[in-house]
């Protein structure tokens, strides 16, 4: 039971996630809200790499008396986890840049006032 | 951001060199431990984002030009993809490592197993860490600067 | 090895490689002269459509090819990204590299006075870069990759005029919606590395089982993609990201599209190629849910598009909800193909469908470019502030013509060809379907003539007596696509023959994909 905990906190970062998204009006909290679902995106990655009492795959250190690769945690889900972190960060950024720029033509953040691209 | 008082001015000023001493450590060894051009840059940033909040964004602003590090963005990245294309004309592979075991700058062999970190390994991967390094330190304090500056003035475009 | 032949051996990297490094190349070129920034992005362009054409020539006649990156050959284990280039790839990165060759053509005068522009085309050459990425690899993982960039890159391309708050809430609500998008393809890719521990797509394609967590996979992968492609239930993005931004900048948002759309083509097609087949709740096919449901919401988006763009009055979103509509003929058209898998008629509507990409990207993009050259001149959105064009701007005129007839699907036009390909094939599954079809071009056909009669006919508006003809740069970029779909209008066995049917063959002939790969090891 105890290593389905990580999945489920997967699961449960996704949809805590998805509810601001959906449902809150405040630009900000929108932005919040799909940090978190990468969050949860990555922390699922890092999940599937991990082993049992590996060590980090890197050769020239490994600690006297282990055989690689069996005790080593995967790397390729790590690189794919550090990848989708930098895009996660220029998402971010570009995402708060936008949000600065409509808060300072509207002076608002509500999703509800600042709409004017309707029909 | 307005400026801070002494002492968090003088706590950044110690703190400064480390931050940076630690960020350049970690780009340099992207290629032994975990981290690279990224992470390291990250922490350089986060070190400038300390001299952010602790002297001003204006004071920042008016040492540091946003289109000087504009250009060392774009510049780090030339370095990326000229390695990769170099590798094409050395090796005849694109992004081939023509350094590795070669014997010269970055270009020994380090031995399997449990030895020492050989800094002079790796090819052409810490030459590509440091353009990564090189863009990220820039790409990323021009956001944090830009953002600060403009969230700190009333009239800005 | 000849010079020739080690550059053809390169070129899939050298296609991705050029218009990155002008990407970084243009701010510098910038600081000399903007003059000089503006032709270097042609040329880059040119010689980057140089590889396209040269490696584009050499998988028509010899087959596909694989590129290895950092090494010369495959080997095990299969850690390296793969670049792997078949017809269908060739044919979207045509189409990719021409739409940003039009681009740049036509915001040399469009966005003449603007400033940013070092930026606008550091963005451009990496939008076009992304694309053809997702058009190439070989790699599920890279995929997800050059998917966020075409979508930070666009985003910050929507937001483009900056001052107006609806750019900028056109690009918040893109870059919502693509980023979304993006982390669920990524929480897919996750799956699919969990199970199968490759990441590549011949050998994802090779292993996959069609186990439950691949139905949930397909449904994340197909709602992701969809979404960037602009589907229907999820089609809301387009109309307030196409009507708020250069014309030029559409062109390229919508090859980022039509790449997202090549990713779905690529899933169901290649990824999904072998299992297809594989009977599912009462005793169904897969093929035949999918292939319904596709068709399903195909329809939706063709009746929302046509019937959103009869009650607008802005020009730019009415030809946005009619792009929304073509979108639909697309997916109508694979729709049909999937669900009739495996006879004849479905090769012939995956030929309509692979044709249409081709001709929604020249027909509207044509009229985007028309749009944008009226909002030039004159300076106005609405329909109802515009009268009596006809009589300063006799090219443009002409050009929105083809444009409207070949959008409409009009013989001679190229719209015709592709859109009688779905028609025929649409009414052997269901002959209602092809009914719907063809009422949806008929309104289109409607609401241009209205779009027509009220910017180009009628009173000359005493505000628009001095209005000139558009630039001539602008002119050569709209006269360019208006001939492309005259041509494919007359000829259409020639690009039939040596584009179209190669790649529908080479997307149905999975299991060719997979050797490719597979078989090398």
């Amino acid at each position: 039971m105890i290593e389905y905990i990580p999945y489920i906190g997967v699961v449960a970062m996704i949809l805590i996630g998805l509810y601001p998204i959906l449902f809150r009006r405040n630009l900000i909290k929108i932005v919040i809200g799909i940090s978190i679902i990468e969050s949860g995106v990555n922390l699922f990655l890092i999940i599937l790499g991990y082993r049992d009492g590996g060590v980090a795959p890197i050769f020239t250190s490994l600690p006297p008396g282990t055989t690689y690769p069996e005790e080593m945690v995967l790397p390729v889900p790590q690189a794919l986890t550090l990848t989708s972190i930098v895009i996660g960060v220029a998402v971010l950024a570009l995402m708060l840049s936008l949000v600065m720029h409509i808060y300072r033509k509207y002076g608002t953040l509500d999703v509800q006032k600042i709409r004017r691209l309707k029909e | 951001m307005s400026e801070m008082t002494k002492i968090v001015k003088t706590t950044a000023n110690i703190l400064f060199p480390f931050t940076m001493i630690f960020g350049l450590y970690v780009i340099a060894h992207g290629h032994l431990t975990p981290g690279g051009g990224f992470q390291g840059g990250a922490i350089v940033v986060s070190g400038c984002a300390l001299l952010l909040v602790a002297y001003g964004s204006s004071w920042v602003f008016d040492r540091i030009k946003d289109k000087r590090l504009a250009a060392f963005e774009s510049l780090g990245a030339i370095g990326f993809i000229t390695i990769a294309f170099l590798g094409l004309m050395f090796s005849a592979v694109f992004f081939g490592n023509f350094l590795a075991g070669s014997g010269s700058l970055f270009g020994t062999t380090p031995a399997t197993g449990s030895t020492l970190a050989d800094f002079n390994t790796g090819g052409v991967l810490p030459l590509m860490n440091f353009a990564v390094g090189v863009k990220v330190i820039a790409g990323l304090f021009v956001i944090v600067l830009v953002m600060a500056y403009a969230s700190s003035t009333k009239e800005w475009g | 090895m000849t010079f020739l032949e080690t550059l053809l051996a390169h070129s899939p990297a050298l296609v991705i490689a050029t218009p990155l490094l002008s990407a970084f190349l243009v701010p510098l070129v910038g600081r000399i002269s903007p003059r000089i920034r503006d032709i270097f992005a042609l040329v880059m362009l040119g010689v980057t459509g140089c590889f396209i054409g040269l490696l584009a020539s050499d998988v028509l006649s010899h087959g596909s090819r694989v590129y290895v990156f950092g090494a010369k050959n495959l080997s095990v284990p299969l850690v390296r990204i793969l670049f792997e280039v078949d017809s269908m790839g060739m044919f979207m990165a045509i189409i990719t590299v021409m739409l940003a060759g039009i681009a740049v053509i036509y915001s040399w005068s469009f966005l003449q006075k603007q400033d940013g522009l070092d930026k606008y085309y550091t963005l451009l050459l990496l939008v076009t870069t992304s694309a053809l990425g997702m058009e190439l690899t070989g790699d599920i993982f890279n995929f997800f990759v050059f998917l966020e960039i075409s979508c930070i890159a666009s985003c910050a391309l929507i937001a483009f005029w900056v001052e107006e708050g609806e750019a900028l809430e056109a690009a918040f609500k893109y870059i919502v919606v693509s980023s979304i998008g993006a982390l669920f393809v990524l929480f897919a890719i996750g799956l699919l590395y969990a199970q199968y521990n490759a990441l590549n797509i011949a050998t994802l394609a090779h292993l996959l089982q069609f186990s439950f967590l691949d139905k949930i996979i397909l449904v994340l992968l197909l709602v992701s993609l969809g979404m960037k492609a602009g589907l229907a239930p999820m089609h809301m993005w387009i109309p307030d990201s196409y009507g708020r931004t250069p014309p030029s900048i559409v062109l390229l948002i919508m090859s980022a599209t039509l790449a997202s759309f090549y990713g779905i083509l690529r899933v169901i097609f290649t990824m999904y190629g072998n299992v297809l087949t594989t009977p599912l709740r009462f005793s169904l096919p897969a093929h035949l849910i999918i292939g319904w449901i596709l068709i399903a919401l195909a329809i939706v988006s063709i009746l929302i598009g046509v019937i959103m763009a009869l009650i607008q009055t802005d020009l730019l979103r009415l030809i946005a909800y009619a792009a929304v509509a073509e979108i639909g003929y697309m997916f109508l058209a694979i729709g049909t193909s999937i669900a009739a898998l495996g006879t004849t008629y479905a090769t012939v509507a995956l030929q309509g469908g692979v044709l249409h990409i081709l001709n929604d990207a020249i027909d509207i993009g044509l009229l985007f470019l028309v749009a944008g050259a009226i909002y030039f001149v004159a300076k106005k959105r609405s329909l109802d502030d515009i009268s009596g064009l006809a009589r300063n701007m006799k090219y443009t005129t002409v050009f929105f013509i083809i444009g409207l007839l070949a959008v409409a699907g009009m013989p001679p036009l190229n719209g015709f060809t592709s859109k009688f390909l779905i028609y025929e094939s649409v009414y052997q599954v269901n002959p209602i379907l092809s009914i719907i079809a063809l009422l949806g071009s008929i309104l289109l056909l409607a609401v241009f003539i209205k779009v027509f009669y009220a910017a180009f006919l009628g009173p000359e508006l005493p505000e628009l007596k001095d209005v000139k003809e558009a630039p001539r740069s602008m002119l050569l970029a709209m006269g360019f696509l208006a001939a492309l779909a005259v041509c494919i209008g007359l000829f259409p066995n020639i690009f039939l023959d040596a584009l179209v049917k190669p790649a529908a063959t080479a997307l149905l002939d999975h299991a060719q994909y997979i050797n490719m790969v597979v078989g090398g090891l």
